[in-house]
């Protein structure tokens, strides 16, 4: 069977990681990541919806660390997934797809996500009072 | 240069005949989802540590019932568009890819439509 003149998948074990496919993965990552975050989401709503003692559960449950720690994920994850998605429109349109320009809005949407994640939780901290 | 192979001309499989309409609906609530997730997170950030009582009045508050299922139903079909090409991807089994495909579209809609619901019993129930 000839096969002709097909572009090959690199080989993954020996294929060194690269900005660009490390991003690729993780906005799927995120991607499946968030619609389990979304789930977390339907319970809160519905949770209110239900009565104040469900919704106070909801909240305490979000306020425990581990609760914590999952909307922290999430919050990288939605910069993440956000930044990158503008990234990837911006190729849709035919700009930015030279290679140092996609390695350099590479590491552009990976500092600015952790970064805005930071803000939004000194933001979140503060609406606390700090506690 | 075709890419085709010799086996894919054989079996007659071609392209999943709907062309680009789920590219151009992921682009489109992707679109709608740039200030709907901004929104959102500034939302969540300002309601930290709210009770249901405080939750239900910045419920009441022009805009955010509006804008929280504008969010849910771009959130959901956003979601639904790009669980489906996760699942095409990585399951190979027909039967169990068909499964998926179906469960997928009726979750999205479940979790949208009870999102909605719950919005609008916090928003005028008691």
């Amino acid at each position: 069977m000839s096969t002709g003149n097909r572009p090959l998948s690199p080989h993954l074990q020996i294929y060194k990681l690269q900005i660009t496919s490390v991003l690729s993965i993780l906005h799927r990552m995120t991607g499946v990541g968030l619609a389990v975050g979304a789930l977390m989401l339907v319970y809160w709503l519905n949770a209110a919806a239900y009565g104040p003692e469900a919704f106070e559960r909801a909240q305490s449950f979000l306020a425990h660390w581990f609760g914590r720690l999952l909307l922290f994920g999430w919050t990288w994850a939605l910069f993440f997934h956000l930044c990158n998605g503008i990234r990837h429109m911006f190729w849709d349109a035919g700009l930015g797809l030279e290679l140092p320009q996609v390695r350099a809005t590479g590491w552009f949407v990976y500092i600015a996500s952790i970064v805005l994640t930071f803000l939004a939780w000194a933001a979140g901290y503060g609406m606390l009072g700090g506690s | 240069m075709s890419l085709r192979s010799d086996l894919g001309r054989v079996r007659g499989l071609g392209s999943a005949k709907d062309g680009t309409a789920h590219w151009w609906a992921q682009r489109v609530t992707a679109v709608a989802l740039i200030p709907l997730s901004i929104w959102f997170i500034y939302s969540a950030v300002t309601l930290v540590g709210i009770d249901r009582a405080g939750f239900k009045e910045w419920l009441n508050a022009p805009g955010s019932i509006l804008l929280m299922s504008l969010f849910v139903i771009a959130l959901f079909h956003h979601m639904q568009l790009g669980l489906q090409v996760v699942v095409e991807d990585y399951v190979h089994t027909e039967r169990n890819k068909i499964v998926l495909l179906v469960l997928n579209k009726l979750t999205a809609v479940f979790l949208a439509v009870s999102s909605i619901i719950a919005l609008i019993k916090v928003a005028f129930g008691g």
